[in-house]
């Protein structure tokens, strides 16, 4: 075989293209298929859905890469979103101060999350399991039972604004910028090559000058800041500030982190296939949803993707080694 | 010649389009001790692993006692009475060592409750057959790899091990450890255990064996007697031509010092050590396993911090603990555990070999893939590594090219002072002599090279001056001219006042 076409061959065979081709099948099945699901609106919805789970995905999969978890994710989104609320009706009326603020409790939170980590050694699943519970308290201790809804409506018709000419929120630009820096970082820079070589092996990676805590302190800051950045979204596409914003948001970011073919061990995965998954469990649920299939039915179908994600690959392989097998030995029954 | 115990008859194993095995035999006979010998990706490995149950064959028969043997697991083997002894054994480290031997066949009470009593007794009767003096009610964290072996030994011999097989047992044990192994390896043969010993250091293979078989690519290549060959005619057989000399150590002149460790210390671990290596200069670091060599030159490269002291590279101060600054120094690592430490196995041979120098690589803070694989080609080109791919998995290349993977990866960085910790270890002869070859032509072009080594051959042949540690300290240095067996091991025993 030609070495383009062999490269074309590996190319296809890869996590991150099974993905996206399943994302086109559903879409294409889905709009023959669903009344509703090929109108604009369809997809405005699916976008709106997906911005604060993709702007939290970015960080996540590096951090899963490196063989970590955060799972406060979605209770920093809902502390952030009544701490701004608390601000705004304290008087804080800057829009661009509000946010500042809000990006600030964000990293100071992803930084506890880090400081407990890697300054003490503990596991972060337990941690982050930890602040998941403190940090949404918090947002109770701030906001109670209110809720704060009366942002003024430029900001909330600005955050949903489309892009002209069509349906689509501008905010998924910044997606999408935040997605190109995330990426480069991961796949082009020296510091995605220290997060692979530490998640498949810490103690290596520290012999050849990764500075494993460091690193996965910063991640942490960086998870608690996008994480703010989507509960600032949250709160102004809701028009409304509740401690609640969010609750279980952080199960949704995993589902897609690990459909999109990275390793909960950690060392494999890329973002292209994190974000086609997030994309695929969007379009996926809305059109499930179009089509009257109950919500029991919709928690059902995500939980088996997921667990086709993590066997998929596995039986994949099992496939081609078997096939490779018998292609040996035919080829020289005798050597 | 009596019918032998266990015999291997034509096998043949291929790991996808890779002939590991090719049509091998082998004969094992009770109350004899066999030796197999060849280099790295000769198939010893694979050998082993039939033998284990791990791989069934794809061709070939394997018999026990003139019955064919059909091994489908590892449960298989040791029903049969096949126990193999692993360089690393693998044991429960928060179970107590009685509690490893006996797992999953542990005795029982009433109420199929364990019997901890008559546990605990079988275990200090199997450690008295063998002579060794190890508590059953200790947790298995913590006991030497030598100890971990004779475990595992207890437990083969528990089963009533007929062939007992010993991959490379000896690799991380210091020479009293070895003799102790020895010592029981001898007492199960004379009682009609059949073993097979696989081993690199030949004086070791020639002190226990009867016979010796040698591999190559794949392939059996001859079984004779030991009294019948020397090691010259094996090495021969092993590499298929002539292996040049092996400690090819050039006479250099040292010059400025480089690399200064002053009054290092990590309680516990280690203590006062201060040393110097000049420019041109190969040091060895010799010692008993556990002395505290390995524990200095990570502290050296800053994996692990030092309570007190400092290290100087080319007078200025290395900050304390802080590996990446070392790095940009000039200070390069290969460490001891080429599988834990010095690799990244499951990355690419390209992602291993630039991984210290990424940032180095860079262009504008980013990594251009072309960058990248002219960079890991060449290195891999100039230390001769043998890999299908540079972007296959590291772990798909044998163990001495693996070695050679992290060489190049800190030769790459250019280091002015390069550390190696067993550069040699479980590698084969003809990649141990280009390892050797490579650190002297380094010496040679103003490298300071620090070399701990166990093996004795290596230590009085390479370097200029040997360094001995005995118990965190350094308890000799001796120039070349004065350097022996005998004065390295007296003081790495502590028996020799600080020459």
């Amino acid at each position: 075989m030609s070495e383009p076409a062999a490269r074309i061959r590996r190319a296809l065979g890869t996590w991150d293209v099974v993905v996206l081709l399943a994302l086109v099948a559903v879409a294409v099945v889905g709009a023959l298929t669903v009344d509703g699901v090929a109108s604009p609106r369809f997809w405005r919805f699916v976008v709106l859905e997906a911005i604060p789970i993709a702007l939290i995905a970015l960080p996540m999969t590096l951090i899963v890469i490196t063989g970590e978890i955060d799972l406060s994710v979605a209770s920093v989104l809902g502390l952030t979103c009544s701490v701004m609320g608390q601000l705004w009706v304290s008087g804080v009326t800057s829009l661009p101060l509000l946010i500042a603020l809000a990006l600030l409790l964000g990293a100071v939170l992803g930084a506890v999350n880090g400081l407990f980590v890697t300054g003490f050694g503990l596991p972060s699943l337990a941690v982050t399991i930890g602040t998941l519970a403190l940090y949404r308290g918090l947002a109770y201790v701030v906001l109670g039972d209110r809720a704060v809804a009366n942002y003024p409506t430029t900001w909330t018709t600005t955050a949903i604004q489309p892009l002209p000419g069509t349906t689509i929120p501008w905010m998924i630009l910044v997606v999408a910028a935040l997605a190109v820096v995330f990426a480069v970082v991961l796949h082009a820079m020296p510091v995605g090559r220290g997060l692979y070589a530490m998640g498949n092996n810490a103690e290596a990676a520290r012999f050849a000058g990764v500075d494993v805590r460091l690193t996965k302190f910063w991640l942490f800051v960086a998870s608690g800041a996008m994480s703010a950045l989507a509960g600032v979204f949250w709160t102004l596409r809701f028009a409304s500030a509740r401690a609640d914003n969010g609750s279980g948001l952080e199960l949704a970011v995993v589902a897609a982190v690990l459909l999109g073919g990275v390793s909960i061990f950690g060392g494999r995965g890329a973002l292209l296939g994190v974000l086609a998954a997030v994309a695929l469990l969007g379009v996926l649920r809305n059109a499930l949803q179009l089509a009257y299939v109950p919500a029991n039915t919709l928690t059902v179908i995500t939980g088996s993707l997921l667990i086709a994600s993590v066997v998929g690959p596995n039986v994949a392989g099992m496939l081609r080694e078997r096939l490779r097998r018998r292609r040996t030995t035919t080829v020289s029954p005798s050597s | 010649m009596p019918t032998p115990l266990l015999a291997l008859d034509g096998v043949s194993k291929s790991f996808g389009a890779v002939a590991a095995l090719r049509d091998v035999r082998l004969e094992l006979h009770a109350g004899e001790a066999h030796a197999l010998v060849g280099e790295n990706g000769a198939g010893k490995s694979t050998l082993v692993k039939i033998l284990a149950g791990v791989h069934a064959p794809d061709a070939g028969t394997v018999t026990l006692d003139g019955r064919p043997l059909l091994l489908s697991g590892p449960a298989d083997a040791r029903a049969a009475g096949i126990a193999v002894i692993y360089q690393e054994p693998t044991l429960f480290a928060d179970l107590s060592v009685a509690e490893n031997i006996f797992m999953g066949r542990q005795p029982l009470r009433s109420l199929r409750r364990v019997d901890y009593a008559a546990m605990r007794e079988r275990a200090a009767e199997l450690f008295a057959r063998l002579g060794v003096r190890l508590d059953p009610d200790r947790p298995a964290r913590g006991l030497s790899i030598a100890d971990q072996q004779l475990v595992e030994i207890a437990k083969a011999i528990s089963l009533d091990a007929r062939v007992l097989v010993m991959d490379e047992p000896t690799a991380a044990l210091s020479g009293i450890e070895v003799e102790r192994l020895f010592a029981v390896a001898r007492s199960l043969r004379d009682a009609g255990t059949a073993v097979l010993f696989i081993s690199h250091r030949f004086d070791e293979v020639f002190a226990l064996c009867q016979t010796v078989t040698v591999m190559r690519d794949g392939r059996w290549v001859s079984t004779d007697p030991a009294g019948t060959l020397t090691v010259d005619e094996v090495v021969r057989r092993m590499v298929g031509r002539e292996v040049s000399a092996m400690y090819p150590k050039q006479d250099t002149a040292p010059g400025e010092p480089r690399l200064q460790v002053r009054g290092l210390t990590r309680h516990g671990v280690f203590d006062d050590v201060t040393f110097t290596v000049h420019a041109g200069e190969i040091v060895a670091l010799a010692g008993l396993v556990g002395a505290g060599r390995s524990e200095v030159s990570r502290a050296i490269f800053g994996v692990d911090r030092h309570d007190a002291g400092e290290v100087l590279l080319d007078g200025s101060r290395l900050p304390n603990g802080d590996t990446a600054a070392a790095i940009r120094a000039g200070l390069a690592l290969v460490p001891e555990d080429r599988r834990q430490q010095g690799l990244v196995m499951e990355l690419s041979v390209e992602r291993n070999t630039n991984l210290p120098r990424r940032w180095r690589l860079s262009r504008g803070g980013l990594l251009f893939g072309g960058d990248e694989r002219r960079a890991a080609t060449t290195w891999a080109q100039r230390l001769q590594v043998k890999a299908g791919r540079l972007t296959d998995p590291v772990s798909t290349l044998s163990g001495g090219n693996q070695q050679k993977v992290v060489l190049a990866k800190w030769l790459a960085t250019a280091p002015k002072v390069l550390i190696v910790d067993e550069p040699t270890r479980g590698i084969d002869v003809g990649t141990k002599a280009e390892v050797h070859r490579l650190l002297s032509q380094l010496a040679a072009d103003g490298v300071a090279v620090l070399m701990v080594s166990s093996e004795l051959p290596e230590v009085l042949g390479m370097a200029d001056r040997v360094l001995v540690m005995h118990e965190g300290r350094l308890t000799a240095d001796i120039p070349r001219a004065r350097a022996d067996e005998q004065s390295v091991m007296l003081a790495a025993t502590g028996q020799a006042a600080a020459a």
